[in-house]
């Protein structure tokens, strides 16, 4: 994991190595123009008015956070659930290592989710060997592979099926075989027992929904629908953050999900579900628990200015626009949490001076507020916490910078100044200053000057310009 | 306890009191369309397609059965508990329920109905009761719904407007949009991943 530095090494590696570069950047190519078609005024005339609901709605429940977390505990208990409150991922580890012990459970099936990633569930559980086994395909082969996940919703983007081929060759004891669809029918074949087997299944949640006491989860495979209905037991694991007021709210931020994501409409499966199975119904858990989680969200929520950070229904467009996270992929960035998204949440869990180069890691460009389905201004985001990074510094920057304010609130030292510039200013090449004289190459200053050209300083400055002219002087 | 402190920490972020009320939401959004039947049958059948799914539309109930039995015939298929299957008289094992995960996860046909469905997008909304269950629908390699054409409607938003609590009327409500899928490996369509890879959809006019 990253510290405090940027990783020059790996981003080098990446950078250079071409069969990544391209995997990248054509995965997040073809997610940009599926999403593209699937937003299109054609076929979604109202888009624009659903981001905006979408975000009225993420801001009201935030603003009244408390009183929906009641609602919802208050409905899920109605039904049957029985709600647990964590802190953070230790506690969460420990109400499933107890409830696993209670009910004699050793199998886990786990699907997709984030939450569980940020708080390392499978390690925590693993150390009291509990075995929780992914069953997202993609998951599936990064557990096998031991890493972590490379894109919020496609988190196996830079395996290539050979290397899958040698991982389930290694570690299943199947055949080597480079066929996709085997590869999937082998990891069906196996995960099918674990389905059957397991005495607890847990998922995570892409929506709360408070007059129901509902999780709602969306997926392609199916694996999060056998998750939630094959085992006895089911627990859902969601950050407080993913809360919505109603059921109907759904129109709006499923329409936005599915088509910001993967360009779907809806993905194949989408789940309501409120409690254990009912008297009467055939199927489904006789169990569920819903793991409410804050692991520094009560941090975010704090800050008026920052709180939309919150309001992310991670469907990861805002990495497949980005430009920096399309050039050094999703193992680059800190923390659980990849691309713009990633570069404004992780700086505030683990605040700003953990890694102090992370929000500087962007172009500014804007593509990813303007894709975000649910308005999340990224780009401001992202300027408030690096000047939160520059307030916490006492170097060079700063002092500069001060350097500079005296300088341009005194007009008669900024004109001594700049010409002195000028007249010391170098030779150029064709009007650009491309290298430092000699007693301004040091430290800080050479580095930031060594990716830059400078246009060179006018031979006469507009001051001098102006109060000639006004003088009826030569206007050139 | 964690679930006074982690209130107290939203209220204190939030400036908040226990028992402090919001005014409302901002109001729910919901669009009507307002189709025609046949639109709403074309449109179904044009979104499932699109998808490698499948949708017969049969005049009649009779016409519906002859349909699904020779879909089935020969293969091993199991039947929901739908009081409207049964009316139909289709010709697969309705599972008891002590071996129901086991005859589930053995067949190579799931048949269900539906509650709803939905024009817009080529989806199936099933609700789990004592009628219809999570697994016949999840576990065989082959999903076919049979559904009356009065219950396919144009969209999600129209389902919500019908349906605004379903937690009243179920524990599970599913939405199917097609078959199974994945595209984790090298972003490389597969399908039937963990879920059925085949899925039908006969419409039946009633």
């Amino acid at each position: 994991m990253s510290g405090a530095f940027v990783p020059v090494e790996r981003l080098r590696d990446t950078i250079a190595d071409s069969r990544l570069q391209s995997a990248i950047y054509t995965a997040t190519g073809r997610l940009i123009e599926k999403r593209a078609s699937a937003v299109s005024p054609e076929v979604l005339p109202d888009y624009q008015d659903l981001r905006e609901q979408a975000h009225r709605v993420k801001r009201h429940t935030l603003e009244n956070l408390d009183y929906y977390l009641e609602q919802l505990e208050a409905n899920a208990t109605a039904h049957g659930g029985h709600v647990v409150w964590c802190n953070n991922g230790e506690e969460v580890a420990d109400f499933i290592l107890g409830l696993a012990k209670q009910r004699g459970a050793s199998l886990i099936v786990k699907s997709k989710s984030m939450t569980t990633e940020e708080i390392d569930l499978n390690e925590r559980l693993e150390h009291h060997h509990l075995d929780a086994i992914e069953t997202d395909l993609g998951e599936y082969i990064l557990q096998l592979a031991h890493e972590r996940p490379y894109h919020i919703v496609a988190p196996a983007l830079h395996k290539t099926r050979h290397e899958v081929a040698d991982l389930f060759a290694d570690r299943l004891g199947v055949q080597h075989d480079v066929v996709i669809e085997n590869q999937t029918l082998t990891a069906r074949r196996v995960l099918r027992e674990k389905f059957l087997a397991a005495g607890i299944g847990i998922t995570g949640a892409n929506f709360l929904v408070a007059d129901s006491g509902a999780v709602v989860i969306v997926e392609n495979e199916g694996n999060a629908r056998l998750t939630s209905s094959a085992p006895p037991i089911h627990i859902a694991i969601a950050g407080i953050e993913k809360l919505i007021p109603r059921a109907q709210d759904l129109a709006v931020f499923l329409k936005l999900l599915g088509r910001s994501a993967t360009g779907q409409p809806l993905t194949v499966y989408t789940s309501f579900l409120s409690g254990p199975r009912r008297p009467g119904e055939v199927d489904g858990p006789g169990e569920f628990h819903l793991v409410l989680l804050d692991n520094g969200r009560t941090k975010l929520l704090a800050d008026a200015a920052k709180r939309e950070s919150l309001f992310c229904i991670r469907c990861g467009a805002c990495l497949n626009h980005c430009p920096v996270y399309r050039k050094i992929g999703g193992h680059n960035y800190p923390g659980t949490y990849s691309g713009p998204i990633g570069a404004i949440i992780t700086p505030q869990y683990r605040g700003v001076m953990a890694h102090p180069w992370l929000p500087f890691a962007s172009t500014l460009c804007g593509a990813c507020a303007e894709v975000c389905p649910v308005k999340i201004d990224i780009p401001r985001l992202l300027l408030d916490l690096r000047s939160e990074v520059v307030r916490e510094r006492s170097g060079v920057e700063r002092v500069a910078f001060r350097a500079f304010a005296w300088l341009a609130t005194h007009p008669r030292a900024y004109t001594l100044v700049t010409a002195m510039a000028a007249r010391l200013a170098p030779r150029g090449e064709n009007g650009w200053l491309r290298r430092l004289p000699f007693f301004a190459r040091f430290g800080a200053l050479e580095k930031w000057l060594s990716q830059r050209d400078i246009p060179l300083p006018a031979r006469r400055s507009f001051r001098k310009y102006w109060r000639a002219r006004a003088k009826g002087g030569p206007a050139a | 306890m964690s679930r006074e402190a982690i209130l107290e920490r939203v209220r204190t972020a939030l400036g908040r009191k226990p028992g402090d009320v919001p005014t409302g939401p901002p109001p729910v959004y919901l669009s009507q369309t307002g189709r025609t039947t046949e639109q709403r049958i074309a449109a179904f059948t044009v979104a499932l397609e699109s998808l490698a799914g499948r949708a017969v539309r049969c005049s009649s109930p009779a016409v519906a059965r002859a349909t699904v039995n020779a879909m089935i015939a020969g293969k091993h298929a199991i039947a929901s508990l739908s009081s409207y299957l049964h009316e139909l008289q289709i010709a697969a094992e309705v599972p008891d329920a002590a071996v129901y995960r086991e005859a589930c996860a053995a067949a190579d046909v799931g048949i269900t109905s539906a509650d709803y469905a939905l024009a817009d997008t080529g989806t199936l909304v099933l609700f789990s009761d004592a009628e219809e269950s999570r697994l016949v629908s999840l576990l065989p390699p082959r999903h076919i719904a049979v559904v009356p054409v009065s219950r396919l409607i144009d969209s999600l938003d129209d389902l919500l407007g019908r349906v605004p609590l379903p937690a009243d009327a179920t524990s599970s409500m599913v939405f199917i949009t097609g078959p199974s899928r994945t595209a984790d490996i090298e972003q490389i369509l597969v399908r039937g991943v963990h879920g059925p890879g085949d899925v039908t959809v006969v419409l039946v006019d009633d």
